[in-house]
């Protein structure tokens, strides 16, 4: 099978071959919000756990998009729930809920 | 050939289908609330994509209307309809009956206060783009006094689920882009960030003009959408968005910020709707008939849409849709109309 070189560095490579379905699937029926995220960065910009450590819900729900749970886990690790991306979202997410869905469902094993 | 239509706005589409139905023979009767007729358009300095100046496309359109009973500072008092035409009673005394009403009542500009976060009417440094307009119109603004840092937020009430305001406003993104590069023209020394989440340059030489702002005047585009502003001691603007390309918050400091207000529905539009039981649909403009095959069609007979009043519109989509609803007007009133035997049955076949 061509590779297109992919198989170089595998950290640095989106492979949606990869992408788990069937724990998106699990995720969206919780949390059916997941899927309307625009990416405008809003929740990031205003992260209060963000000014320490890489926090970003934004790139959480991409990762999980790009076949990077783990990467996403970390990208929200640092959240304290103080729950300020939840008023500038425009999509009106319910972020904090989210969140602890992203991470009871991609925590488990 | 000489049947009443009320036309209700005088912004550019009234204006425009009032011209229209004028050189096909209608009585045409425009009413506009304000004391002045061409709308928005009246407070606008120059137009993009090409930056032509707003007086300049309203002087022919008003010239286009001439002869066309105007009345300003006219709004409707009541409606009444009757077998087939409507009977208008109007705030200066006039009732008018009209075979066909035209609601061309436009669109409100998002009031930019509610997106408290922004600071608008708290932070000193903090203007419209209506307001940047008017700069430009009179060359005053106790705001803007050779600003080094200047940036520009799109999608304020647009694309806003929490403000009420789903969709896209559709003019913000290249507005942004031309009242970029006009404040580049002005101050040359200024650094310019456009803050936006998708750059919707969709029309003709709109992609033009984004090229010319990053490549003649080197204007930042920063994918991500301003979160949050506050006000340092000296006046100056803290802003704060994610550059969602990098993956990383990012703060800069402002000497003025731009908000891209979007559109909204008209209030005065939204009460003539009520007088009139016109529908209107989730996003709070008017429904059509459809929205592909007949979307200068209200619902109820006898009454047709133009412009903003239907949803947000560039100016030329809106002259165009504006002589559409000429078109249709016509046709309802020669086809439909005088067939006073089979007028019921010619509505349900053909409305």
């Amino acid at each position: 099978m061509v590779d297109f070189g992919f198989g170089l560095v595998p950290s640095s490579r989106i492979n949606l071959d990869l992408f788990d379905k069937d724990k998106y699937r699990e995720l969206v029926k919780i949390e059916p919000d997941a899927r309307i995220c625009m990416a405008c960065g809003s929740c990031t910009a205003v992260c209060t756990a963000g000014k320490f450590v890489h926090t970003s819900l934004r790139e959480a729900i991409e990762d999980i998009l790009n076949a990077k749970n783990d990467k996403a886990l970390e990208s929200l690790q640092a959240c304290q729930l103080c729950g300020k991306c939840s008023m500038v979202c425009p999509r009106g997410i319910n972020t904090r809920h989210l969140i602890l869905s992203i991470n009871k469902v991609y925590s488990a094993k | 050939m000489k049947n009443n239509i009320l036309i209700i706005g005088g912004g550019p589409a009234g204006l425009e289908s009032a011209s229209q139905l004028q050189r096909m023979g209608y009585n045409v009767i425009l009413i506009e609330k304000s004391p002045k007729l061409g709308g928005h358009l009246a407070k606008w300095d120059r137009l993009f994509p090409d930056s032509v100046p707003a007086d300049e496309v309203l002087g022919g359109l008003l010239r286009g209307a001439e002869g066309v009973k105007c009345f300003t500072d006219t709004d409707v008092r009541a409606i009444n309809r009757l077998d087939k035409s409507y009977n208008v009673r109007l705030t200066n005394g006039i009732t008018v009956l009209s075979d066909a009403v035209l609601v061309a009542s436009g669109f409100d500009l998002f009031d930019a206060v509610k997106k408290e976060e922004y600071g608008y009417g708290v932070y000193d440094q903090v203007m419209t783009n209506a307001d940047l307009e008017a700069y430009f119109k009179t060359g005053t603004d106790r705001r803007i006094e050779n600003p080094g840092k200047i940036g520009f937020a799109h999608c304020v009430g647009s694309r806003d689920e929490k403000a009420g305001c789903r969709s896209c406003s559709k003019v913000c993104c290249a507005t942004a882009v031309k009242q970029a590069i006009e404040m580049k023209q002005a101050f040359p020394n200024a650094e310019v960030f456009c803050f936006y989440m998708d750059l919707r340059l969709f029309g003709r030489h709109y992609e033009d003009i984004y090229l010319k702002a990053q490549k003649e005047y080197g204007v930042r585009f920063i994918r991500g959408r301003v979160a949050e502003v506050s006000e340092n001691y000296d006046g100056t603007l803290l802003v704060k968005a994610e550059d969602t390309v990098a993956g990383k918050p990012l703060k800069v400091t402002l000497d003025l910020l731009v908000l891209m207000a979007g559109m909204r529905p008209s209030g005065v539009g939204k009460a003539i709707g009520d007088l009139l039981e016109m529908p209107v649909e989730e996003d709070g403009y008017f429904a059509v008939r459809s929205g592909i095959a007949a979307s200068q069609r209200s619902p109820i007979p006898g009454i047709f849409l133009a412009g903003a009043a239907t949803g947000p519109k560039t100016l030329p989509e809106t002259l165009a849709d504006a002589r559409a609803a000429a078109m249709e007007v016509d046709r309802y009133l020669t086809e439909i109309f005088p067939d006073a035997k089979n007028y019921k049955q010619l509505v349900k076949e053909r409305w």
